[in-house]
């Protein structure tokens, strides 16, 4: 415990007086507050038809008016590589530079070097989401005039909550690659492929394995109800191993109460439906199994890591 | 005398290379001990073992009351290690490095600073404990990673290729640092090179690895003996007004086998150490002895002649 502090403390420095800290402070930050500052202009200009319309503070980070992605797909997409940046070199660097050896030589276990260094570079990207969010909070108290109700500050807590267990799996991700590779260029890349992997080619492939499953007919007009269904949620379910799509419906839906399925559902299904907005508690409970995959898949890369490293041999090269 | 290190049977092998090949070692508390072979003898691989960096194949190790198998977390807190590269933050300030290492060991502040002090001192690095490590010189980290070494008061440092490119003036500093560490604070040390030249004169026993292997293990002139016999003596000689009649006569001397010039120097092939007659037998011809000694010899010879083989 007291080395795992030590080590936390040291990385937490550095991480926190790193350059790359910094740049992509300025990058997310800058991107973050214009697209949620377009947003409240498409607020004021009497966008808004949704039923969760009493939600307006939310609407901030939901909203895109047409130019640039609502404040969540930016998120979205700059979440692994926040994950990345901070963990990808976490251990092989210090393998090159022929510190590790020195710092495993000391009275400490391995596995309290990578949690260290794990919670070092969460309480970075924690620090660094949560002032963004703070000043579009503030942003949005400034110009809509409006504050946010109590549910509202939960819900973005929640969705605080989520994205950083998102960024986490990335983070554990690259810390993973930075034990197996011995070359720092080639752990970044390792999970850069993984990210591009999930988020062009997922889809694709998901599409076909659905329709190899489960058929549809090429006259879209003869298929049965029950068959489009069964296409539609197969590719579903394969499209969840992706944890961008895990992440995609997890955020929204916490952050938005007027999701309330996720997937299809028939028109039978929502013939008689009051569209009214669903409680904090339902929607979590909507997107429970996501965010404990996205948790199960940060400790199966954790697992493995700690398992390698482990056996490996640290030389000084 | 307590035993340091103990080995018996101690293996390593990658795949079907045998690294470290049934090494059985003893070292005792308090000695300087050169563990000396060409590189890729299986010098740091046996390091390794011995802190638990890496895993023994087979064999056993104890360093002080632990098993250097399985103790780890204790066997760290009494051992350092310098690495043949020290590895620094380069970004981090001397006195910032060792403090890192003094909170890994779980020192609290006042006396982490009070350690650091000292250690640079002791190194010979005070003035410069606020300057950024990248910008030492190769000799300064070196002693800067044995002021790390000795943040947490070890009973034993293990120095692989601690003189490994640096300059004379640079090794000189570093071994006298190493000297005064064993002597002033009675710590073990285990010092790995392939200098034969340079680490000999610090050290009290020799062991010379090759392929693995234990090849010769003792004091450097016991070693010697060992390869060529008690008998057996090189016996060099300095002196003014040197000429023929006294060569002549130094070849008379009882013991004496050959004699041969090299340089100023004339050197005496002896059976036995005859030093005392060999500089009576210059006094009575005449001229005077300006220096006589006996070669450390054999050791040099032996260690090449495992060189050679590889």
């Amino acid at each position: 415990m007291r080395s795992l502090f030590a080590v936390f403390q040291k990385e937490l420095a550095d991480q926190l007086g790193s350059r790359r800290f910094f740049i992509f402070l300025l990058m997310v930050g800058f991107g973050g507050l214009l697209a949620s500052y377009m947003a409240t202009q498409a607020i004021r200009s009497g966008m808004l038809q949704s039923p969760s319309q009493s939600f307006v503070f939310l609407q901030m980070f939901l909203l895109s008016e047409g130019v640039l992605p609502p404040f969540t797909s930016f998120v979205s997409f700059f979440a692994p590589m926040l994950g990345l940046i901070l963990t990808f070199d976490a251990i092989n660097r210090e393998k090159t530079s022929g510190t590790l050896s020195r710092l495993l030589s000391q009275p400490i276990t391995r596995d309290a070097v990578i949690n260290g260094k794990f919670l070092a570079a969460l309480v970075t990207i924690a620090v660094m989401l949560l002032s963004i969010l703070i000043l579009v909070i503030g942003l949005g108290l400034r110009i809509l005039g409006v504050p946010p109700s109590f549910e509202e500050v939960l819900r973005i807590i929640a969705y605080f909550g989520v994205t950083l267990i998102y960024i986490g799996f990335w983070m554990s991700l690259a810390m993973l690659f930075s034990i197996l590779s011995r070359r720092v260029a080639t752990s970044a890349l390792a999970v850069i492929a993984i990210w591009i992997f999930f988020a062009f080619f997922m889809t694709i492939i998901s599409g076909a394995i659905a329709d190899r499953v489960a058929p549809l007919k090429d006259d879209v007009r003869t298929n049965t109800e029950e068959e489009v269904l069964r296409n539609v949620r197969t590719q579903d379910m394969i499209g969840r191993i992706s944890p961008l799509q895990l992440y995609n419906e997890a955020s929204t839906t916490v952050l938005h109460p007027g999701v309330r399925t996720l997937g299809p559902v028939s028109y039978s299904q929502v013939a008689e439906l009051i569209p009214s907005p669903l409680s904090l508690r339902q929607s979590l409970v909507l997107v429970w199994p996501h965010i404990t995959s996205l948790i199960a898949m940060t400790l199966v890369s954790f697992a493995i890591s700690y398992v390698v490293f482990m056996r490996q041999e640290i030389r000084s090269l | 005398m307590a035993l340091a290190i103990e080995t018996q049977d101690l293996t390593k092998t990658y795949g079907s290379f045998v690294a470290v090949d049934k090494l059985s070692l003893s070292v005792e508390e308090g000695e300087v001990f050169g563990f000396l072979g060409p590189n890729g003898a299986g010098k740091t691989t046996t390091i390794l073992m011995l802190l638990g960096l890496t895993q023994a194949t087979s064999g056993s190790a104890r360093v002080h009351d632990y098993n250097a198998l399985h103790d780890f977390m204790k066997l760290r807190s009494i051992t350092g290690y310098l690495p043949e590269n020290v590895g620094l933050y380069d970004d981090l300030t001397a006195e910032e490095n060792l403090l890192y290492t003094a909170r890994l060991n779980g020192l609290g502040r006042e006396k982490a600073r009070e350690r650091i002090a000292w250690a640079l001192a002791r190194v010979g690095l005070a003035e410069v404990a606020q300057k950024v490590v990248g910008k030492f010189s190769r000799g300064m980290r070196q002693r800067l990673g044995i002021a790390d070494v000795l943040i947490k008061q070890p009973r034993i440092v293990f120095l692989d290729e601690p003189t490994a490119g640096l300059d004379p003036e640079g090794v000189n500093q570093l071994l006298n640092n190493i000297t005064s560490l064993n002597r002033e604070e009675g710590i073990t040390v285990f010092v790995s090179s392939h200098m034969l030249h340079q680490v000999q004169k610090i050290c009290h026993r020799v062991g010379i690895l090759s392929r693995g292997r234990m090849v010769a293990l003792g004091a450097v002139g016991e070693l010697s003996r060992q390869a060529f016999g008690q008998d057996n003596m090189i016996i060099e000689i300095e002196v003014r007004g040197e000429d023929e009649r006294l060569r002549d006569s130094l070849k008379q001397v009882k013991g004496v086998r050959s004699l041969e010039k090299e340089g100023p120097l004339l050197v005496l092939d002896c059976e036995a150490d005859v030093r005392a007659e060999v500089a009576r037998a210059t006094l009575e011809s005449g001229c005077s002895v300006l220096e006589i000694r006996s070669r450390a010899l054999g050791l040099e010879e032996l260690y090449h002649q495992y060189f050679h083989e590889e």
